[in-house]
């Protein structure tokens, strides 16, 4: 027991104490904020159509819709097309759009045309069109006998909730909405891809480490020290946490941040204080208490999930799945000297459990609830990657529970089974290695 | 009195019998050979007695008794193949090897200054392996190999590498060691090493032992009854040879072959009689190299 803490504080302290071990930690959450920022700032700019469209109304009728709000700016001009095709660039716009006479309120397509060089985006066309289509509606109606305010009263907005979540209590409430769907799915997409990461990570941190000491030669006097077993399972745990730890700085920093947002958007959790600060800084622009009230949304809907049941059972499953997985690569690790080449070869069988579980990801999120969700949460070697993703959805909690216990089960017997090859793969040079031939060092005696 | 004491062991790989019943004794306080050609099974036989491997059958003792796991703290092995981690320091490094072998950590840092002292090695403590020259790594594993004062010190091939030297240094602490009470067994097929340095050896081939006993007896046994006079001056044509023959005959120098049951009295008593000025008079014992050259090519027919 001794000897195995020794072991684990070496591999725990050669790792931390590294200069790389303390930047990584702290660039990763700065650099995936930034990439999110950047797709998310990418994403929405491919949305925003800014054009400077010249129109050429004939119907006469859209030059009467309200242009204040809109990113496109739409200038009409009474000149003729054949003309306007040859000096629309040079006047400075970007493209030039006919709308033709419009006599039959009854009709209810009308074709209007657009010139420009280059093929137009769907977005813009789509902005276009439906502003087009709206101008067009709003006068259809003004012509015909219904009074506006009944054509309005036609539409309904209808908003599913969750009614068991809802009678709960108040604080439930706050999950049976959309935002707290988007945002479960945002944070099962993530975990579930956090943890894909984490197990090659770590995992191929520890097939290498092992693989050194392999080449090394230094596991003859090590061996001759200690068991082959406390050398592994010391590594394993060791390397495990320094992922816990690298996790923990993250999960502070995210609370930090959280933390950091809420004091800068206003202290407390009710939106319409937020909002209200936001519009005394923003000096009352309606946008600001748009988004501010959005962000409050956001930041109450966070705290509304369930992170008492989260974080612990993501550990869980982080180091389940991490036990799990790692000895596998530490027995691989141990099987092949310093040929990367056969590393390669035993190394698909143990990613493709991993990249179907990742591949299943997507599904379950959409479906949280589905038999392939279920499925994917019982079995091992998926559920560190299925059941965190499902967390934020409120599951079964005799699910999760089970899935723990059988991931739990599953990751002593995988640590033994891996045990049985690291032992004798370890001392083992210059041999060709296959599947069979790792089979049977599980029978050999120490 | 054994150090250690094998009885019957059997080790058998997959597809060859690595140890085939081998029996020796390693007497205590002695510096024992173990000798054999590649592949004879000396790997496999120290990994069982370091307890790296276990025996399939047979029983390995340890001062009188069956080995334990706990006795691997009271054994010192230097690998043939050398390894340390290359990107830890050397203190940190000693230190976490000693620990592994049950050292209490201020005990064992005292005990590694002392030795890296001794080394003139002190000032490495802070440098990483990879910083050192061969020969240094070479120190600092046997540092490693005996800091925690092992009772019996396994030494695979411990002078490769080193320079005339740090040899030196290195044999007279393995000297000193025995002197003072360590049981070594010395691992190589450096032949001029064995006789220099150890008292007994054990000859495997195969998987078996081929040879064993105090490396004068084992010469003594191998011997050819082959005698080598040297002279002074002027020699006299003809010798009287009755009861040995002449082997080879120089200016200054004689050697000859004694007949089955002669003694070398008969010899010395006719070289007198012939008149030579007898400088110097030795038998040819067989070299190490000789017997184990002979032996192995024998047991492999």
């Amino acid at each position: 027991m001794n000897k195995l803490w020794l072991v684990i504080q070496r591999e725990y302290m050669i790792r931390v104490k590294k200069k790389s071990f303390i930047l990584l930690t702290l660039l990763i959450p700065v650099g995936m904020g930034l990439l999110m920022g950047l797709s998310g700032y990418m994403a929405s700019k491919s949305f925003d159509v800014t054009e400077n469209i010249l129109v050429v109304d004939d119907s006469g009728i859209f030059e009467q819709g309200d242009y204040s709000s809109e990113n496109v700016s739409y200038t009409f001009t009474k000149e003729a097309i054949p003309a306007l095709k040859e000096t629309y660039k040079e006047k400075g716009y970007d493209l030039l759009l006919h709308i033709p006479a419009f006599s039959n309120l009854n009709s209810e397509t009308h074709q209007i045309k657009y010139y420009s060089e280059e093929k137009l985006g769907i977005a813009t066309i789509k902005v276009v069109e439906d502003k087009v289509g709206k101008v067009f509606k709003d006068y259809k109606i003004d012509k015909s006998d219904i009074d506006r305010s009944i054509y309005d009263s036609f539409s309904t907005d209808i908003e599913m909730e969750n009614g068991l979540v809802t009678d709960g209590g108040e604080d439930a409430a706050d999950q049976s909405g959309k935002l707290s769907i988007i945002i479960g799915t945002t944070i099962g997409a993530v975990m579930g891809f956090f943890m894909y990461i984490v197990i090659f990570a770590y995992g191929g941190m520890v097939m290498r480490s092992v693989m050194e000491e392999k080449i090394n030669r230094i596991v003859e006097v090590m061996i001759s020290s200690l068991k082959p077993f406390q050398m592994m399972l010391g590594k394993i745990i060791g390397v495990g946490l320094v992922g816990l730890t690298q996790v923990a700085i993250w999960i502070l920093l995210v609370i930090l941040i959280t933390i950091g947002m809420q004091f800068f958007f206003g202290v407390g959790s009710d939106p319409s204080a937020i909002a209200g600060v936001m519009t005394e800084a923003g000096g009352g622009d309606a946008q600001a208490v748009m988004a501010s009230n959005e962000v409050g949304d956001i930041i109450r809907e966070f705290k509304a999930i369930n992170w008492l049941l989260i974080i612990p059972s993501f550990i869980v499953f982080f180091l389940g799945g991490y036990f799990i997985y790692s000895s596998l690569f530490a027995a691989i690790g141990s099987a092949i000297g310093d040929d990367m080449g056969e590393a390669n070869q035993l190394m698909l069988p143990i990613m493709l459990p991993v990249i179907l579980a990742f591949m299943m990801l997507q599904g379950v999120i959409a479906n949280p609830n589905s038999n392939m969700a279920l499925f994917g949460s019982m079995f091992p070697l998926f559920s560190p990657i299925i059941m965190p993703a499902r967390l934020a959805f409120n599951p079964p909690l005799w699910q999760v529970g089970l899935s723990m216990v059988i991931l739990i089960i599953s990751s002593l017997f995988f640590v033994w089974l891996a045990a049985r090859i690291y032992r004798v793969g370890i001392l083992m040079y210059g041999k060709k290695i296959s599947f069979k031939e790792l089979s049977k060092w599980l029978f050999y005696k120490a | 009195m054994s150090i250690l004491s094998l009885n019957n062991v059997v080790k058998q790989y997959k597809d060859h019998l690595a140890v085939n019943h081998i029996s020796f004794d390693v007497p205590k306080g002695s510096i024992f050979g173990l000798l054999g050609p590649n592949g004879a099974g000396k790997t496999s036989l120290i990994r069982i007695i370091t307890m790296i491997t276990g025996a399939d059958e047979g029983t390995v003792m340890m001062d009188g008794e069956k080995m334990k796991i706990e006795d691997q703290h009271h054994i010192g092995y230097l690998p043939e193949e050398r390894g340390l981690y290359k990107k830890m320091k050397v203190g940190e490094q000693l230190l976490y090897l000693a620990q592994l072998r049950g050292m209490e950590k201020k005990h064992a840092r005292d005990t590694i200054i002392q030795w890296l002292e001794k080394f003139n090695a002190i000032d490495w403590w802070n440098k990483k392996v990879d910083e050192l020259s061969k020969g240094m790594q070479q120190k600092i594993q046997f540092v490693a190999t005996v800091v925690h004062s092992p009772k019996l010190l396994i030494l695979d091939e411990p002078f490769t590498g080193l320079d005339p030297l740090n040899t030196n240094l290195i044999k007279e602490e393995i000297y000193r060691m025995n002197r003072e009470g360590v049981s070594i067994i010395f691992s190589t097929h450096r032949m001029e090493q064995v006789e220099e340095i150890c008292e007994d050896i054990v000859l495997v081939n195969n998987g078996q032992v081929i040879l064993e006993g105090k490396v004068a007896d084992v010469k003594n046994a191998y011997k050819e009854n082959k005698y080598r006079l040297e002279f002074d001056g002027v020699l006299p044509k003809k010798i009287h040879n009755e009861g040995f023959q002449i082997i080879t005959d120089s200016d200054k120098e004689l050697i000859v072959q004694l007949d089955p049951g002669q003694d070398s009295n008969v010899l010395l008593k006719s070289v007198i009689e012939s008149g030579y000025h007898l400088k110097s008079f030795n038998e040819i014992l067989p070299s190490l190299n000789e017997i184990f050259i002979r032996k192995v090519e024998n047991t492999n027919i």
